[in-house]
């Protein structure tokens, strides 16, 4: 055999800037650093995490050649983050929220308070501490 | 292990002794370095379930080959029992082995398609053994929190009294998924590319497909608890909180991230042994497979359900009810597409010419046997019910019920079945026969009995049950002596299997190319198949179940033999 | 190549090249590997809003230009991958010891940081953040790290025009590594 890359029509005949790609994503690099600055919490999701879906997008897309590869590549891709989804579905209702149905995670919203008391004692203190709520550091 | 393979007979080429069989390539010696390697360790979990059987039926008494028992070794020996039997014996024989051997074979092709990571992969299995093996030997003995290793149990030492057996199983727990995650990709990628020519994607054999499938359940979902174990490791090495409420953990995150991978793994190892019960019953009934699509289709509605399913595990757990409810319809809409695939097989024996060999009868009682697992476990789906059945022997009579028939009945169909082409002789039918049916009557001698305790209440995870007057009420007792003693027959029985193995194995009667006049295409290639499998790689004409076909001259029909000639 | 190939690998049923097929079923296990960890430290960093005076402890600028590092990088592995297309192999070899010096200035600055941090007292043990911070940032730079070695071995074979279409297969997986990064960035920098 002699190349296995030669076998697919893959790439060739496609010529894409691919130093352009890359000058877009450090412009939304750019902005994704420069959101926060903006003070607003709604303006920094999107500056943050919905560019970097955008960007996750321009790599796949230009770089990894989702676009020319076989469709089904792309769908295999997509059932595992939906996978991922299911799973943070499935377990968010017991791990994320602390209370539910008749029932309360006293120990979780106990180490909530313990870290927001040991953070602004930190910040009136005027420097960072070091493991806020270190429970785990006096046994 | 290996050295069993030189007894194989394979033809004598000048490969030196380490070359041909512990650094091979050939996809017929890492199947067989994974299946004698399996094999070895269902001797180490079948001698633990026995010790802490005993300890159970005669509390205190000091066991043959063991001595006495301490609550100390009855959580590593438990511990121990449910990991081998599930990591190191049912994913290796059912998966590694059969997938590795049956695949280039009954897909027409000459080896996998990455043949040096298949390599690997057997090599990080045979180290994650290993590091397994060690771990009992070591100070505090093998890890003692349970195969699902909750934490805190498993995340703290001074719980679970196993400092050193804990990372070290959950290391060897890791290097095991890594391996098979290698040999996954290698099936998935073979399968997919490196068909015969002709072979649609609807005459693949349906043990190929269900090795696949379940390759692909398993990549998806051991994500998470890789993920997980390196959080685990973590927590019991450096002392992080990861699953530390105190600390801003969460303990409950572990067991979703473990069941997350933990239930589909079921089906992981089931949808082999159907797959293998589906090309026996076709053979040994001489008859087309009923509705091979349906099989198919609901083989990839099981794996795709399985992913919605896992927290039934979790319902005495603390987790909200409501997910709860959620679950229990998840969990029972998953028994309609393994009940239908049952049906099924049911369907292509009727009216079929039946033959009652050895590896029938496993394959039959696969669907007997696992018939009474699928069906007890619907009570244990219902949320309702799970709440008085958890954590009692009903649960695990259940659960054996499921995992025996496939982890056992279906690696001694696919061992009777393919040791001809594997070996090139004839196993002895009268001892299988003999075999069979020892196992099959001691078995249902065993749960039975615990199933009947289990629904009185009877609590499992238990080192002493003198010390529970509510637990030694009449009879109890007397139900697990006799699960004992069945268990020390069906143990005694495998001496049977093995014998008739290593003796066959030298001595067996000569097998011929095709002695069980089957259809797919390992059975063209030479018993045992040469270094590259085929003289010439055949080309598929058909799909692989055309028994008893008007067109065809003979009952069976083979893949890869021309139209005209028939 | 010494090692005789199978003829299955020479087939392709599919349409797509075996070596590229497996590298997209590595990347779907590594998806739901990545996934596990960060769905785990999503749910935990809702769960506890206390974390954000620990999270403002990371340091953006540093985690900002490892971004820029690794986008770079990326282009400089798709460079690689359309000069071994052109089957210029010295070319691809060359935009292939880019990237891993790519790689290694990430990994570089990814030592300077946390020693800084853990001189600190921010250590993998001092808080549950730091915790998900060293292990998801550590398993990332663990796969920068592998990808490097590999990266070398192709360039070294691609310098003598040898398996070129290995060079396109490890840059997929350099651009997976690459889009783990562009969330992990979000996720434990800017989130403060």
């Amino acid at each position: 055999m002699s190349d296995p890359a030669a076998q697919a029509p893959h790439g060739e005949g496609h010529h894409t800037n691919y130093v352009k790609i890359w000058g877009i994503l450090v412009v939304l690099l750019v902005i994704s650093v420069l959101g926060p600055f903006l003070g607003h919490p709604v303006v920094t999701l999107f500056t943050a995490f919905g560019i970097a879906l955008v960007k996750a997008y321009l790599v796949g897309k230009h770089f990894m050649h989702l676009s020319l590869e076989r469709k089904w590549i792309g769908y295999l891709v997509f059932t595992m983050l939906a996978l991922m989804l299911v799973m943070v579905g499935g377990v968010a209702p017991d791990v994320l929220k602390h209370d539910g149905l008749g029932w309360e995670n006293r120990a979780a919203k106990q180490s909530v308070e313990q870290g927001n008391a040991a953070g602004e004692a930190a910040e009136k203190a005027g420097h960072g501490a070091p493991g806020a709520a270190p429970a785990g550091e006096h046994h | 292990m290996s050295s069993a393979t030189a007894d194989a007979g394979h033809g004598h080429h000048d490969q030196g002794f380490i070359k041909k069989y512990l650094w091979s390539t050939d996809h017929k010696v890492i199947g067989f370095q994974y299946l004698f390697t399996g094999m070895f360790m269902a001797l180490i979990g079948g001698f633990t379930v026995y010790v802490f059987r005993m300890q159970l039926a005669f509390p205190g008494m000091s066991v043959p080959g063991f001595g006495r028992v301490t609550a100390h070794d009855y959580n590593s020996l438990v511990t121990t029992h449910g990991s081998v039997m599930i990591f190191w014996v049912a994913m290796p024989v059912l998966i590694a082995a059969l997938g590795n051997y049956l695949i280039p074979l009954m897909i027409g092709c000459d080896d996998m398609v990455f043949p040096r990571i298949n390599r690997l992969s057997y090599q990080l299995f045979l180290v994650s053994s290993l590091v397994l093996i060690t771990s009992f030997f070591v100070d505090g003995g093998a890890f003692g929190g349970a195969w699902t290793a909750y934490p805190p149990l498993s995340a703290k030492a001074a719980y679970n009294l196993t400092p050193h057996g804990a990372p070290l199983w959950l290391v060897a727990v890791a290097l095991e998924f890594v391996a098979f995650l290698l040999g996954g990709i290698n099936f998935i990628t073979t399968v997919m590319n490196s068909r015969a020519p002709g072979m649609k994607m609807f005459d693949v054999p349906i043990v190929v497909w269900m090795i696949v499938i379940a390759s692909i359940v398993f990549m998806a979902s051991v994500g998470p608890l890789v993920a997980g174990a390196v959080m685990l490791l973590f927590d019991q090495t450096v002392g992080t909180g990861f699953f530390d409420p105190s600390r801003g953990g969460d303990p409950v995150l572990w067991q979703h991230l473990f069941w997350f991978f933990g239930h589909p793994e079921v089906y992981v190892v089931l949808l082999p042994a159907m797959g293998i019960v589906a090309e026996i019953i076709t053979v040994f009934s001489r008859k087309k497979l009923f509705a091979y699509k349906t099989v198919l289709y609901t083989a990839i509605g099981t794996g795709v359900l399985s992913f919605f399913v896992w927290a039934h595990h979790q319902f005495v757990a603390g987790i909200d009810p409501r997910m709860a409810n959620i679950f229990s319809v998840t969990t029972l809409l998953i028994s309609i597409p393994v009940a239908e695939m049952v049906f099924v097989y049911i369907a292509t024996l009727y009216g079929g010419s039946i033959r009652l060999t050895t590896p029938m009868l496993w394959a039959l009682a696969f669907i007997g046997e696992f018939l009474i697992g699928g069906v007890t476990g619907i009570f244990l789906g219902a949320s309702g019910s799970d709440i008085y059945f958890h954590d009692t022997y009903f649960v695990v009579a259940h659960f054996h019920y499921t995992f025996f028939p496939i982890a056992f009945i279906g690696s001694f169909a696919a061992i009777t079945y393919w040791f001809p082409k594997m070996f090139g002789k004839m196993l002895n039918e009268t001892w299988g026969k003999v075999h069979f049916w020892g196992t099959i009557i001691a078995f249902n001698f065993i749960f039975i009995p615990l199933f009947l305790t289990g629904a009185r209440g009877d609590h499992r995870r238990i080192y002493d049950y003198t010390h529970f007057p509510d637990l030694m009420k009449a009879g109890m007792q007397e139900m697990r002596v006799l699960a004992t003693l069945a268990l020390v027959v069906l143990l005694a029985f495998q001496v049977v299997f093995l014998v008739n193995f290593f003796y066959s194995l030298v001595k067996g009667k000569k097998a011929e190319q095709n002695p069980w006049k089957a259809n797919t295409l390992e059975w063209v290639a030479a018993s045992p198949p040469p270094h590259g499998n085929f003289p010439e790689l055949p080309t598929v004409y058909r799909g692989p179940y055309e028994y008893s076909h008007p067109e065809a001259k003979d009952d069976y029909w083979p893949q890869n033999q021309p139209p005209q000639t028939a | 190549m010494a090692f005789p190939r199978p003829i299955a690998t020479t087939r392709s049923a599919t349409g797509i090249p075996t070596g590229r097929l497996a590298v997209w079923w590595v990347i779907a296990s590594e998806i739901v590997i990545f996934g596990g960890v960060l769905g785990s430290y999503i749910m935990h960093r809702l769960g506890h809003p206390d974390w954000h005076y620990q999270s403002a402890h990371t340091n953006t600028a540093a985690g900002a230009f490892n971004t820029l590092v690794l986008l770079t990088s990326s282009l400089f592995a798709v460079l690689a991958h359309q000069a071994a297309q052109q089957k210029d192999g010295k070319k691809a070899a060359r935009f292939l010891v880019f990237t891993v010096l790519g790689g290694l200035t990430f990994l570089i600055v990814k030592g300077f940081e946390w020693a800084s941090e853990i001189q600190h007292g921010y250590t993998l043990t001092s808080n549950t953040f730091w915790s998900f911070y060293y292990t998801a940032a550590g398993l990332h730079g663990f796969h920068v790290l592998a990808g490097m070695v590999i990266m070398l071995f192709v360039a070294a074979d691609a310098r003598h025009n040898r398996e070129l279409q290995r060079v396109e297969n490890i840059g997929i997986y350099w651009h997976f590594v690459d889009v783990v990064w562009i969330f992990l960035f979000p996720l434990l920098y800017i989130a403060k």
